[in-house]
């Protein structure tokens, strides 16, 4: 990054609700149903129909509002942001103006060199989403309005962000704060989770803003970071030369890879707000987000905590298992299935979740609720391990089988054989057999090639079809080598 | 059968006199007075097969309390599976997908819809000479104006083309048009009747209420459209009282204040003898009358206009011929699409208020415009509380003169805005009002116009039955 | 502050509608009939007063969060000047 000049980022999040029905009629909000088929004369925006406000979609914005440190609005109202589009059944758009739910809110985050970054939030509100208009499907646009009405909270950042890994950073935690507090699927490529971007830079050590540009169509965490830091370049690029930054929205194009200004229209957009008068205020009192508070689930940073000292992981392994709520939650329910609850048991399930259930997930293009070794199947195969069952190593063969065959993994070892053999003297047996053909390594070994060592390990594992005790083998080999 | 005969008194007689007949004998009516050009639908067949079902269910004892009332609707409301034009060219062919609330409780109640009335188009107006399908004239004088908006549904009363009518008020479109026709007129308090099935012109203004030859026809409808809507967020949760009951006409100790600055030059002598007249006989009955002042009274029209056509301008901004009514067929890209369809379908005086209340809400305008409406109509509504912490209901005017002749007032749209200047302050302050015809031998009719507190229709039906009565 | 042709045209632009040049300036005086109404308030001194936007005291009006039946798309198509299958239909917007 340039170093005379800084980038000055704030970002506006809309999360998608997750209430069964809409913001303002009981229309379904179920995702992928036939077009205009989740629609009723108050969404469709038909003469002389009126709103009627969803209380769980106030309930989740102040949700939101306690994860984020905000102050909850003793009183808050709705307001008409008007202007045409065809997929804006009513010509307006119910939002909150200047009386939102929650303001001055706050998130430290953690930045990948381990610093901390306090990014400031300045308000969020509650608004009702528009419909699609499908612009490539026909010669003309057509419109579905499924989706107005859907419930949205809209999540303003201070502009306190100043590089694009910040951004990813702040919108990671974001993801993860709705997602946890079960109010919205957090998905950025299905449009649930959406962000707009407005940037500026300015000489380090200035006060004043520089002219801001507003980015949209960013429709990945990578996409942000891309465009962001072309943004900011293509900025920096104009100062330099000497020109100046025009106040415009751009469109980041992913694929180009490059953001272009939307084409404009006739002129820049005057919303003409006013207070919504056929809704009333909403008033919160101090009971009310006691009610609410009282129902928070475990945030990510206290379950990070927890899974540090209760299961005393390291911070690297309950980062990972806790970045996800649905991680963590199969996690625990795996370690409470364990045969015995100790430290090397939870590490265990660590290992395992971390590398291969996760690279599974990722083969598949799964999601944790998708995949088949779930939680029970999983601590079943851990308990076979630490049983001493089968090894490790065998472990991973058993891993294999459980994504071809709905069996137990008890069930696997037995039908392929794999149980481990721990009895010493058949152990020793095949030792014996080994050592006796391979004078020449003994010779090595006992000259002071430690290396050596491996050959004999794998000679007998060989024989033994890999279902050896490997450390009932390592001892009998140091015993007879020496 | 006499067709202006008020339910209250042809009810009784229903075992012999069925709702089928007196059905019939309104379509036959409506076709004899097509001149008026009241109705802008009439349910030939249907009206009677609902009337059959309601003598069938009278002789069966099961019939609800307003069967035997025939009424007509004002085309602002939505009737599932009918037209309802709101009096535009844009909504012309638009077919309803629900009832309005205030509907579905009236056919519970075992009425009889017998069409649409015409009406200003989209309730702006005070003349019903800004329908694109042609004014109504005044039962009266046809050679005049029945008032507006609700013309249609007046002039349907009046005429003796239904029982009773539903009508909307914003700035006094129930109760100007109750006065110029002769009949009564009530908008309720805002928030007592649903809005639900209502297309809006100003939310926070707009009721639904009843005109009726009588008072208490009048207090039967509102007693049935009355009462809280979970699909209205604006409705009141306060219970709907027993109207009837307190009806008796006996307004002994009951404190009217005639409010001064309503009694100013603008009005004609011929209304100040009839309201006079109107006092004294309160008076000799026991009424306290007084002199009140509403101080604000000057600031009303200003108010009113400033916030109501902000309102409109959003309210009618859904009307842009993608998911119903008029489409342009001049368009080739979308923004011509918008732009030719609402000037297209639009008439002039809804285009003129668009145009108003778009310019009040445009950036910077807001604080200065709106927001300062706003506070005069706190201190408006303030008056109000005031005066009626002296007096339980006003008594002023409903209009500063007679029915006008059609063209008479369209050309100055001053004089029309004059023509609300009794009316309007009751939807700023959200204060039920009620138009009483005046007795005498009058020519033209002259309303009276009884104000009270909210949700104190009880009181203002009283008076108003007192006035009534006196009439007999 | 007297409005102009110009923001006559802004305005119209605003609300879409379209006007012809003897309507546009027609406007010009109307409009600043707002202006007189405006003046007319300003002559009150209302730095105390809150803003009146509901004229019966309501506040937290919810429903609960329960599936209602939808229309069907064909009910919700019912009244569509213009209709491809199950979708409304309008014209482009231009490049």
């Amino acid at each position: 990054m340039n170093s005379t000049f800084e980038p000055v980022i704030g970002l506006e999040v809309h999360a998608q609700l997750l209430t069964k029905s809409k913001a303002f009629c009981g229309c379904t909000t179920q995702f992928g149903n036939d077009p205009n088929a989740n629609t009723c004369p108050v969404c469709l925006g038909m003469p002389g129909v009126l709103p009627v406000l969803n209380k769980s979609v106030v309930e989740f914005a102040i949700k939101m509002g306690l994860a984020t440190n905000c102050t909850i609005a003793p009183k808050s109202i709705f307001a008409r942001k008007n202007y045409f589009y065809p997929d804006l059944p009513k010509g307006y758009q119910i939002s909150q103006y200047d009386q939102p739910i929650c303001k001055d809110g706050w998130l430290d985050v953690e930045l990948k060199d381990g610093s901390v970054k306090h990014i400031g939030i300045t308000r969020i509100h509650i608004e009702e989403d528009a419909g699609k208009s499908i612009h490539d499907q026909d010669p003309d646009t057509l419109v579905d309005v499924n989706r107005c009405g859907v419930p949205l909270i809209e999540i303003v950042s201070e502009p306190d962000i100043r590089s694009p890994h910040e951004a990813h950073q702040y919108l990671s935690i974001i993801k993860q704060l709705v997602t946890y507090l079960g109010i919205c699927d957090g998905n950025m490529e299905e449009g649930s989770l959406r962000c707009d971007a407005n940037i500026s830079i300015r000489p380090k050590g200035r006060e004043q803003f520089g002219t801001k540009t507003e980015v949209k169509n960013m429709n990945s965490f990578r996409n942000v970071e891309r465009a962001l830091e072309y943004e900011i370049n293509r900025q920096i690029g104009l100062l330099e030369d000497g020109g100046t930054v025009v106040q415009e929205t751009l469109l980041w194009d992913a694929d180009k890879n490059i953001a272009l200004p939307m084409r404009s229209k006739e002129e820049a957009h005057d919303y003409r707000y006013f207070p919504d008068p056929d809704l009333v205020p909403v008033l919160v009192d101090q009971k009310w987000i006691s009610e609410i508070a009282a129902t928070l689930p475990e945030l990510p940073e206290a379950r990070r905590n927890r899974f540090i000292g209760g299961y005393h992981l390291p911070l690297y392994d309950a980062t990972i298992l806790t970045q996800e709520k649905s991680l963590a939650d199969y996690f625990e329910k795996a370690v409470a299935l364990l045969a015995q609850k100790n430290d090397e048991g939870y590490k265990s399930v660590s290992n395992w979740t971390m590398t291969e259930v996760l690279r599974l997930m990722n083969d598949l293009h799964v999601s944790i609720d998708q995949c088949v070794v779930t939680p029970d199947r999983l601590a079943a195969m851990v308990n076979l391990i630490s049983e001493g069952v089968i090894s490790g190593k065998i472990g991973k063969e058993v891993f294999a089988e459980m994504l071809k065959s709905l069996d137990e993994p008890k069930v696997i070892v037995e039908r392929l054989g794999l149980v481990q053999v721990s009895d010493t003297s058949a152990i020793e047996k095949i030792v014996d057999e080994i050592i006796a053909r391979s004078q020449a390594q003994v010779a090595q070994y006992r000259a002071g090639k430690m290396q050596i060592f491996g050959y004999f390990v794998g000679e007998t594992m060989k024989a033994m079809k890999g279902k050896a005790n490997p450390k009932i083998v390592n001892e009998i080999l140091k015993s007879k080598l020496v | 059968m006499n067709l202006q005969e008020p339910f209250d008194s042809y009810r009784p007689r229903l075992a012999s006199e069925s709702c089928e007949s007196r059905t019939r004998a309104h379509l036959e009516e409506i076709r004899k007075r097509q001149s008026l050009n009241a109705f802008l639908s009439v349910f030939d067949d249907e009206a009677i097969i609902e009337a059959k079902r309601v003598d069938e269910r009278f002789a069966r004892g099961i019939a609800g309390p307003l069967a035997g009332m025939v009424i007509a609707v004002k085309d602002v409301l939505n009737m599932k599976n009918k037209e309802t034009t709101c009096g535009s060219k844009i909504l012309r062919s638009y077919h309803s997908l629900y009832d309005a609330t205030v509907i579905e409780r009236l056919r519970a109640a075992d009425a009889v819809f017998i069409g649409k009335t015409n009406m200003d188009e989209f309730a702006m107006g005070s003349s019903n000479e800004n329908s694109a399908f042609g004014p109504v004239k005044n039962p009266r004088d046809e050679s005049r104006v029945p008032g507006g908006s609700s013309g249609g549904s007046a002039a349907a009363v009046a005429a003796g083309l239904a029982t009773t009518s539903l009508g909307t008020d914003t700035g006094g479109s129930i109760r100007q048009p109750a006065a110029l026709c002769g009949i009564i007129g009530l908008k309720p308090t805002y928030g007592r009747v649903s809005r639900y099935g209502l297309v809006a012109f100003a939310s926070s203004f707009d009721q639904i209420g009843p005109f009726g030859n009588s008072p208490r026809d009048v207090a039967r409808v509102l007693q049935v459209i009355a009462g809280h809507d979970p699909k209205d967020s604006t409705s009141s949760t306060l219970p709907v009282p027993d109207y009837l009951s307190a009806m008796t006409g006996d307004v002994t100790g009951v404190k009217i204040g005639l409010p001064k600055e309503y009694y100013s030059s603008a009005l004609s002598d011929e209304i100040r003898s009839t309201i006079d007249r109107a006092v004294q006989m309160l008076r000799d009955r026991g009424a306290i009358v007084s002199e009140v002042s509403l101080p604000h009274t000057e600031y009303t029209i200003a108010t009113y206009y400033i916030l109501a056509t902000a309102e409109a301008s959003s309210n009618l901004a859904r009307f842009d011929g993608v998911r119903y009514g008029y489409r342009t067929e001049h368009a080739a890209d979308l923004a011509a699409m918008y732009t030719k369809s609402r000037s297209e379908g639009f008439g002039a005086e809804v285009k003129r208020r668009i145009m108003l209340g778009t310019y009040v809400l445009s950036a910077g305008y807001y604080d200065a415009y709106y927001a300062k409406a706003q506070k005069v109509r706190r201190l408006i509504q303030h008056d109000f509380f005031k005066a009626f912490e002296h007096v339980d209901c006003l008594l002023t005017p409903t209009t500063p003169s007679t029915a006008f002749r059609m063209g008479e007032k369209m050309d100055d749209p001053l004089q029309m805005y004059l023509s609300d200047i009794y009316t309007v302050s009751a939807n700023l302050a959200g204060i039920p009002g009620i138009s009483v015809p005046a007795a005498g031998d009058e020519k033209l009719p002259v309303g009276i116009q009884i104000l009270g507190r909210q949700f104190d229709e009880a009181t203002i039906l009283n008076v108003a039955e007192a006035l009534s009565g006196g009439n007999q | 502050m007297a409005v102009t042709f110009v923001d006559v045209e802004h305005i119209a632009a605003l609300a879409r509608l379209e006007f012809s040049d003897v309507e546009k300036e027609q406007f010009t005086h109307q409009l600043n009939e707002i202006l007189s109404y405006v003046e007319k308030l300003n002559e009150l001194d209302t730095a105390a007063v809150e803003p009146l936007s509901h004229v019966i005291e309501l506040d937290n009006v919810f429903r609960d969060d329960i599936i209602q039946p939808s229309l069907s798309a064909e009910i919700a198509l019912s009244n569509a000047p213009s209709r491809s299958d199950s979708h409304f239909k309008v014209p482009k917007v231009i490049g």
